[in-house]
């Protein structure tokens, strides 16, 4: 089986230990890093848009374009380490989920951390990307928590069979309360 | 015909400007369109030379503070900033982001936005990913605060120069009126950012060890001396350019006795093309402003600094900072609200928070880079874009009204 593990910042290391977890010897892991060139390409911008400097200074984005590629070198390589067992690595440029759906191919599992409001279960658990990953991917996917998530399920919302229209989740900023703490 | 020449000047230095052919300094053209706009008899050499003089010490203290980012840089004063962001942030995004707001916004009063943007933007990164922290809320805040977080001092942004010397402020006069202003547009854009990167702010690393940098103690005692210099200076009279120029030279000193021969590389670092630049772009607007300008942007412009008519002339400056730069934008506008400091004022919020609109500070640079490089499919820059539109109304409109509010409170008008 074909197995990607989609890295990003933050939650990196819970994708490779799920996928240390999962895989077996005769699994074929890929660690896949996508960052979008949309950061530097705002800092060129910034720095296009200071008129009369005649480019008296090296571009900033040059530099950040070369420390991001850097970065993402180094995730992969303590990736790799920490998985334990031979894997290949892929690194693209692109919008990050677009790019991500490309890359799975014929992959048969792609490893997806949440990321996001990660304080209670719900939604808003999953930022703009890995939402559009969770829709569009064309294969299986183990999508994790990166830590503990709260286990409390939201409560049934007051006289929901009478309103079906009633929102399914509390109100953003209530916590719903684990029955006897109260 | 003359109105048509001296229009049809400036426009070939600000598309020169945009475009830069052979990547040759924005100088290159504009101090020939300058000269030609003098002799062709556009503008009096009289006229030009009091132009030129009056622009001198502002375009000095650009080029001090110009050298005192760099040298600071070579110190590591930022790398030691970048280390205490990661160290303050304990890898919590919201709190990196907390303190990255703090030293944007500090680093582009006390030094510019140049520093900011050249200097601090790509230190924040590497914090960033050094920590495990998505970048992304970090970099855009350097991006947008060098911009709206200058504000403060006329050392903040050339346009603040340019005002600077027409609005008959002093030097701490002009902190205590735009001192309101800068705060609430700096919280309003933290504010809109906390919501926009929500989902990034809210994925936090693992912390990790990071190593102590050691604190550049020379360079700090010196910067904040030369700040402290500033206020002290004007109220004796003496032209903050000068305790700009002894700043850096102290901080020069020991690089220069060290060895002799980099007094030049640091000389250039005054940027004397952006000097001459400043002059000539000068002398080309006061010709259109001559034939024909005036009177037209005079016909638009309030007569009083009542609440309306700050919003009023903010929005213009806002739009033409947008159209063209903020540059030529302030060098319009501000003789036409000569009149009133609170007017100025009110200008300098347009052209300085309005240029986060578009993410290359004007539409003309933006629809150039669109041309250069569309054959190389850059991204369009649509999340810039959409934090554009929903800091800068919220910015103008707020920041405006903090300026009324202490223009009413001083008795400014």
């Amino acid at each position: 089986m074909k197995i990607i593990a989609w890295l990003t910042d933050g939650t990196w290391e819970a994708c490779v230990d799920a996928t240390a977890e999962i895989a077996s010897p005769d699994d074929e892991v890929t660690l896949l890093r996508v960052s979008d060139p949309e950061l530097t390409e705002g800092l060129h911008g910034a720095y296009a848009g200071l008129v009369g400097r005649g480019r008296h200074r090296h571009d900033p984005g040059d530099a950040m374009e070369s420390a991001s590629r850097a970065a993402d070198e180094e995730v992969l390589a303590a990736a790799g380490a920490r998985l334990g067992r031979p894997a290949t690595t892929e690194t693209r440029r692109g919008r990050l989920e677009r790019e991500v759906v490309a890359a799975i191919g014929d992959a048969s599992l792609l490893v997806v951390a949440r990321d996001g409001d990660r304080s209670r279960v719900g939604p808003h658990s999953l930022g703009r990307a890995t939402r559009f990953v969770v829709d569009h991917a064309p294969c299986a996917l183990l999508l994790i928590w990166p830590d503990e998530p709260d286990r409390t399920l939201p409560p049934e919302p007051h006289g929901a069979p009478k309103d079906p229209g009633a929102p399914k989740h509390p109100p953003h900023g209530e916590r719903p309360q684990p029955p006897g703490r109260s | 015909m003359q109105t048509v020449t001296a229009i049809g000047l400036l426009a070939i230095v600000l598309a020169f400007a945009v475009a830069r052919p052979a990547r040759l300094p924005e100088a290159v053209m504009a101090v020939p369109a300058a000269v030609v706009a003098v002799l062709i008899g556009l503008v009096s050499w009289s006229d030009a030379w009091s132009e030129l003089s009056a622009l001198g010490p502002t375009v000095g203290f650009l080029a001090a503070i110009l050298v005192l980012s760099h040298l600071s840089d070579a110190e590591g004063v930022f790398m030691y900033l970048g280390g205490v962001a990661a160290r303050v942030s304990h890898a919590s995004p919201q709190r990196l982001l907390g303190v990255v707001f703090i030293l944007a916004a500090t680093v582009t009063a006390a030094l510019s936005l140049d520093a900011t943007i050249v200097l601090l933007t790509p230190v924040v990164f590497a914090t960033a990913a050094k920590l495990g922290v998505r970048a992304r809320p970090h970099v855009y805040a350097c991006t947008h605060l060098a911009n709206s977080a200058s504000l403060l001092l006329p050392v903040s942004n050339l346009t603040n120069l340019l005002a600077f010397a027409a609005s008959g402020l002093t030097f701490v006069g002009f902190a205590r009126l735009m001192a309101l202003p800068w705060l609430v547009v700096i919280a309003v854009e933290y504010l809109v950012f906390h919501r926009f990167f929500a989902s990034d702010l809210g994925t936090p690393a693992r912390p990790r060890a990071v190593e102590r940098v050691a604190a550049p103690r020379f360079a700090l005692i010196v910067l904040a001396l030369t700040l402290a210099g500033f206020a002290g200076a004007a109220s004796i009279g003496i032209h903050p350019a000068w305790v700009a120029t002894a700043g850096a030279v102290v901080l020069a000193t020991p690089r220069v006795i060290r060895r002799w021969r980099s007094a030049g590389r640091i000389l250039l670092e005054t940027n004397p093309a952006f000097c001459a630049f400043v002059f000539a772009l000068g002398i080309v607007v006061l010709a259109v402003r001559h034939h024909g300008l005036d009177p037209a942007i005079g016909a638009l412009v309030p007569e009083h600094a009542d609440l309306l008519g700050l919003l009023w002339v903010a929005g213009l400056a806002a739009l033409l900072a947008n159209l063209v730069n903020n540059i030529p934008a302030t060098l319009v506008l501000v003789p036409a609200v000569a009149h009133s400091p609170g007017l100025i004022l009110a200008v300098l919020v347009g052209v300085n928070v309005g240029p986060n609109l578009t993410y290359v500070g004007s539409l003309a640079t933006l629809l150039w880079r669109q041309i250069l490089h569309a054959h190389d499919a850059r991204p369009v820059l649509a999340d810039f874009l959409r934090l554009g539109i929903m800091t800068v109304p919220a910015c103008l409109v707020a920041g405006v009204t903090a300026l009324w509010a202490t223009l009413q409170i001083s008795g400014v008008s």
